[in-house]
């Protein structure tokens, strides 16, 4: 059994409450996102047949993964991509740091990448003197604050202009302060570019990987994804073994669906297909092109057929963006890499139902999340379905740190419980206790405060309701 | 221990009840269809929404049109592909004086310092475009460089009326590219831009600040 759990997505959440220029950033960009995602999808019917056909495609996907990923390997060799296996984040890192010494790199830029950011790639690197430097507009404004990603999509969604305003007039050499927007994205335009000239490899994730031709396709807006991976001599990518699909028509409707349901975006500024390093008649393009494909607790999460669900997510945060937690409290409550509904799922998963019960917990099932998910992943009920996992160890599933999220407390007020119900005097003498006294309890108690902290305390009846079916007749038992 | 591939293949075929596989109804993307005539109209709504220009062309005057608008816009230079079709037939019509073509004809590592800090404009052509949300269609490789329509500050780009295909599947399709692929392809669709400070858009972060179509009606 577990004792009390360590990480408090409760404290961090009551704590981002009381920050009301993080809330204000928050709600006016998830409305901003919400309405323009509503804009792209004007006919519902449209919206459900692209929906029914991204969730087949991934569930196609996901049923012959074994089968695909030989076959992505196999392509990606053909074409002389070197491809990589990786079970835990620290194989991937040694790998990748592999990669790097021999060729003696010592910088490297990186196209956006959540696996990256599972991987805790950056400090990996620092810490072997090699500088990893972000270059998608958000990932190098939260890296020059030191933080993480507040969104999947939109790593700095958290801070407004005016912050961002005073961090490079503070953090970039020679910048004046200015918070215009054109000017700041100049700024680190400037920056950047003399660092895409002169890195000695790239980095970038993926989005879908094609096992019949071998392609890893990234999607992007900005064009730091392309510089990453055709201006440096080596491109490593990395990604998630669930990524692959098995023909390029796969990738069509789902980066149509991923576009739209992330940014309300009819279509990004470029899809970028990459099938191989620079070829012989080439001038430009990296001289190698690695794949790292990462487990890190994939394959349990694929062994149950109802959590398997969980990865057909394409990455699109729409989920976070509709969730009404997580516009509350931001991203950094989570404490985790990938925040809102889908981290909820995602993180208990990878490390264990029990060290991330809060996160299980952190929901109102309200729904929201898996009506707008465009691979239909019914979150809410994993949601359900893991914190049954949580307190009981024997279900026969395989999920991770099944049984430990139960807390001493919660164990003392179910054997109570048990004990009282299957007593029916002393269940009487309890009810009778509560309907006489219940009044008398006061607000502040244990237990009891968790629930009158944001609401009116109940009011228990006078009687029960056996009672007053006794003294009314009405014939029962 | 096993090495990771191994393990993790293994774990993954323990794990599969492979079931049916589920059908594959793909008319949602078969409706997205406009007559060809109507195309070059649908591309270009969706591409003027994120910034792209464009600029009216015939089969004839094309290179006239791109020279012009060098001029206007006061370029040096326009780097181009003398190799690749649409570059020969700038190179055979351009003017000498004025602004001066120059070729990408070796590799970056010679190239790399001129390219980033030197050049105006790139000058490419396209193998297609995509009506539904507007797009341009590239397959850079040994006649047109990958980076030709990424570091210059401008790219123009070439697109024929005939090449514009429905939506980006069909496109798929009608090239063949999902049996085989060039080392890289891509779908552009406008200027390069964010929207990472406050929600704002803001073109030219990484790639090119303008994106210039000539659009060359070949369809009459
Ligand atoms: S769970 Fe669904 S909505 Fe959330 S990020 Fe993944 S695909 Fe998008």
């Amino acid at each position: 059994m577990h004792a009390e759990n360590e990480i408090h997505f409760r404290d961090a959440a009551a704590k981002a409450l009381q920050d009301p220029q993080l809330r204000a950033n928050f709600r006016r960009a998830m409305d901003g996102l919400i309405t323009k995602r509503k804009a792209q999808f004007p006919d519902p019917r449209d919206l459900q047949d692209l929906r029914d056909l991204s969730t087949a495609i991934r569930s196609r996907s996901l049923l012959c993964l074994p089968e695909l990923l030989e076959q992505l390997e196999a392509s990606c060799t053909k074409n002389g991509i070197k491809v990589h296996w990786a079970e835990t984040c620290e194989q991937a890192n040694e790998l990748i740091l592999g990669l790097l010494e021999a060729r003696g790199a010592k910088t490297m830029v990186k196209g956006k990448s959540m696996v990256s950011e599972e991987m805790h790639l950056n400090a990996f690197l620092e810490k072997h003197g090699i500088e990893a430097l972000e270059s998608d507009l958000g990932e190098y404004i939260i890296q020059l604050d030191g933080e993480t990603p507040s969104h999947i999509i939109m790593p700095a969604i958290h801070k407004n202009k005016d912050q961002i305003a005073r961090q490079f007039s503070q953090k970039i050499k020679d910048a004046k302060y200015t918070e215009d927007v054109d000017e700041l994205t100049a700024m680190a335009r400037k920056v950047l570019r003399e660092k895409f000239l002169r890195a000695d490899a790239g980095l970038s994730g993926v989005n879908f990987a094609v096992a019949e031709t071998g392609t890893l396709c990234l999607v992007e807006n900005e064009g730091n994804g392309r510089m990453s991976t055709h201006v440096p001599p080596i491109h490593i990518a990395v990604m998630g073994l669930e990524k692959v699909v098995a023909r390029l028509e796969d990738v069509a409707p789902l980066y149509s669906i991923l576009t739209r349901s992330a940014t309300g975006q009819a279509v990004s500024t470029y899809f970028n297909l990459i099938t191989g390093p620079r070829g012989a008649d080439e001038k430009d393009g990296p001289q190698e092109v690695h794949l790292v494909i990462l487990d890190n607790g994939r394959s349990r999460i694929y062994a149950d057929p109802q959590l398997r669900a969980t990865l057909r997510c394409i990455r699109c945060g729409a989920c976070m963006n509709h969730c009404p937690v997580y516009t509350r409290v931001g991203g950094h409550a989570y404490e985790a890499i990938y925040p809102g509904p889908i981290g909820k799922i995602l993180t208990p998963q990878m490390e264990g139902v029990g060290v991330r019960h809060d996160l299980i917990h952190g929901s109102s099932l309200c729904g929201a999340c898996g009506e707008v998910c465009p691979v239909e992943i019914p979150i809410p009920e994993i949601l359900v379905r893991l914190r049954r996992e949580a307190t009981h160890e024997d279900l026969g599933s395989k999920v991770a740190g099944k049984g430990t999220g139960r807390t001493a407390t919660e164990d003392w007020a179910w054997r109570l419980w048990a004990g009282v119900i299957k007593r029916p005097g002393l269940y009487r003498l309890a009810t009778w206790f509560a309907t006489r006294f219940g009044k008398a309890l006061p607000a502040n108690a244990p237990l009891i405060k968790n629930w009158t902290q944001s609401r009116t305390k109940p009011v228990p009846a006078r009687r029960s309701l056996s009672e007053r079916m006794r003294a009314e007749g009405v014939p029962h038992e | 221990m096993s090495d990771p591939r191994t393990a993790i293949l293994g774990r993954l075929r323990a794990s599969g009840e492979s079931g049916p596989l589920p059908e594959l109804d793909t008319a949602v993307l078969e409706r997205r269809q406009w007559p060809a005539a109507q195309r070059p109209a649908q591309l270009r709504k969706g591409m003027e929404a994120v910034h792209t220009e464009f600029l009216e062309a015939t089969p004839a005057d094309w290179p006239a049109v791109v020279r012009a608008f060098c001029e206007r816009e006061g370029l040096k230079n326009l780097l181009y592909g003398p190799a690749s079709e649409a570059g020969a037939a700038l190179a055979a019509a351009w003017p000498a004086g004025g602004p001066t073509l120059k070729p990408y004809d070796r590799p970056v590592e010679a190239f790399k310092e001129e390219l980033f800090n030197g050049v105006d404009a790139g000058f490419t052509g396209t193998v297609g475009g995509v009506a539904e949300t507007g797009g341009l269609l590239l397959m850079p490789g040994s006649t047109e460089p990958r980076l030709m329509s990424l570091v210059p500050p401008i790219h123009i780009a070439l697109l024929r009326t005939s090449t514009i295909h429905d939506t980006f599947w069909s496109a798929v399709k009608a090239l063949g590219w999902g049996r085989s692929l060039p080392p890289n392809a891509l779908m552009i669709s406008g200027p390069s831009k964010t929207a990472d400070i406050e929600q704002t858009l803001a073109y030219g972060v990484h790639g090119p600040k303008r994106l210039i179509v000539v659009l060359v009606d070949d369809l009459a």
